[in-house]
This record gives structure tokens, sequence and C-alpha cells, in this order.
């Protein structure tokens, strides 16, 4: 007795759930998962020193000191300023157009010096440093539209540099204050 | 008429599993599993000097703020990666978690700070000096981009 093969037996899987199976996977995945946007303020911390240096002497002049009490109120030069004005005097500092002997000599040399007390808030500090970091941002802008024409985030690094050369920036950040 | 009505073709459905795969693996791979439990609120201040974070692998995050646990008190914690930390043993659980990982020790590391927005600096202080002396100085730190004032 011979089998008669069956030739009209389709061999197919049947696929038909498989997008069933495909949904599923999906929808646990879109359940599961989250696109993570953080965005931030990138820092470079300078390198902890054991024994503490002396600052080397800078002249008052080049030094713009920005204080933070612990009621957030903002304190510039020994003065009270809000906030919304901090950017363009930290730009008037360092490019110091009418050559005041007040401001600073030469953007090279001008400081930040930044200082807040252990009960500032994170809010009040962060709005602080970035206003500091948006007027170099913006010193940078206009500095490379006069030399290169083009928009600091535009250039080269090789050309980034050489504007992050001409304005550095130098935020620096005391200990803060405990009282 | 009535003939053609069965005579309906059926719409070919084969192709829509793959379709559906499709989506599947590029959700799998523009997606990152969250592998940390958040124990802390935090709710980030503004900021419009932000930028994007490119490599999510070389980042180790530490959160500060108020415990989500109410057993644990009202004072503002911090968390790195998944654990908690006290400000006694701060120094040697920064330089710990940062020597633990391999990837790590590259320059390229990144410590992301998601701190609460009314935590007082005394604490952040504390960690950025900890994170100095581990030297891990590459820091961001976390914000809303939109308007500080």
């Amino acid at each position: 007795m011979k089998r008669k093969i069956n030739t009209r037996q389709s061999n197919e899987v049947n696929a038909g759930s498989m997008a069933d199976i495909a949904f599923l996977l999906l929808i646990f995945f879109l359940v599961t998962t989250t696109i993570i946007n953080d965005q931030g303020i990138m820092v470079k911390l300078p390198p902890y020193e054991d024994m503490v240096v002396p600052p080397p002497p800078i002249p008052n002049r080049n030094i713009l000191s920005v204080k933070l009490n612990k009621e957030n109120a903002l304190l510039v030069e020994s003065e009270n300023l809000d906030i919304s004005q901090l950017k363009e005097t930290t730009k008037n500092f360092i490019l110091n157009p009418t050559g005041s002997d007040q401001l600073a000599r030469s953007p090279k040399q001008a400081v930040v010096s930044l200082q807040n007390d252990r009960e500032t808030s994170y809010k009040a500090y962060i709005a602080v440093y970035n206003e500091l970091k948006a007027a170099y941002e913006e010193l940078w802008d206009t500095r490379s539209l006069q030399v290169y024409g083009k928009d600091y985030k535009h250039l080269a690094l090789k050309e980034q540099r050489d504007i992050r050369n001409q304005i550095p920036q130098i935020i620096s950040e005391a200990e803060p204050t405990n009282f | 008429m009535i003939r053609r009505k069965n005579n309906q073709p059926k719409i070919n459905t084969s192709a829509l599993p793959d379709i559906i795969f499709m989506l599947l693996f590029f959700l799998m791979v523009v997606t990152v599993l969250r592998d940390q439990q958040v124990g802390v609120k935090f709710s980030v201040p503004d900021a419009d000097q932000v930028q994007k974070l490119e490599n999510q692998s070389l980042i180790t995050n530490i959160y500060i703020g108020r415990p989500l646990d109410p057993a644990r008190g009202n004072t503002p914690l911090i968390q790195i990666n998944d654990a908690f930390i006290y400000r006694e043993n701060l120094n040697q659980a920064v330089r710990q978690q940062t020597a633990n990982d391999f990837r790590h020790q590259s320059d390229r590391a990144i410590t992301v700070l998601k701190v609460d927005r009314e935590v007082p600096m005394g604490l952040v202080n504390d960690v950025k000096t900890a994170l100095r002396k581990a030297k891990r100085l590459k820091v961001s730190y976390i914000a809303n981009s939109g308007k500080t004032f």
C-alpha cells in the first residue's frame, strides 16, 4: 500500500496571529520605556587641591565679585542687583567698551568670582550661573561674527578655540559661606 | 451585482507583521530602559543655556531631593545611581561608584546632577567637592529649558 502524497496540503505557517504578537510586544515597549531627553548646563569643575595655594594677586578691577546670600539676594561688586541685569553687567565688565578703570583691563584678564551661601537655594544658583554663562556665550557670538562672519556654534572646533582664547570663560567659585 | 459582492477580494495582511516589527525595532533602538529606581522627589530648575547629553552610557546619575518614602524623613537626601548616600561617607561613596565601573574611567564620563530646585547649595557643594576629589570633573546640572526669571 503506497501512501498517496497529498500535494494539495499547504505547508505554510499560519501567520495571521503574527501581527497580534508583534502588536503586543510593541505596546509593551511603548508602556515600559521613556525617551530620555535630559538637558543640562555643562560645567567643568576645577581639580581638587589638598594644599590651599594662595591665588596669584589679581588687581581688583579685573575681578567681578558675584555673591548670593542665604535669602537668595544677589550682590554684584557689593551692590544689590536684579538678576535681569546680571548678563549686561557681566558683558560690560568683560569687554569694558568705555575703558573705565573700574572694569576689566582686557577680556583675557577678566575673572568672574562667584560665591554663595550654604543656604542659597539651588534654583537661585542655577539662575545666576546660567546668566554668567549666557553673557560669555553672547560675547563669543558677537566676537565670532566680527572675526569669521558666522555664529559661534557654526564655527570649526579650531576657530571656536581661537574665540575662547580671546575671551576665556573664567568663572571662579569660592567655598560657600556659612552663616 | 449580487455575485460581485461575494467576490470582493480580501485585503492582503501578510505584510502587517513586518510593519509592526519595524515600529517595534525602532522603539527598541531609540529608547533606553530605565534601570534605576529614583527614591527622591526632584523638580529641576529652569535655565536657557542647556545642552543635550550625547552619550547615555557614560553617565552617572546623582539625585538630590526630599525622599519619596516619608519613613526616611524630610531632609534632602543624596542618591547615587541606586543607593542613598549620607554626607559622612560621601567622598568614599563617590569614589567607589566611579571606580567600580570601567566605563567611567574615561575623561568623557559625565556626572549628571538632578537636583531639586529648593535644595540648599551646601549639600550640592559637598557633592561637587567629593566629585573634584574623585577627579570626576565633567558635570551637568540638569535643567528644564525655559526662562530663569
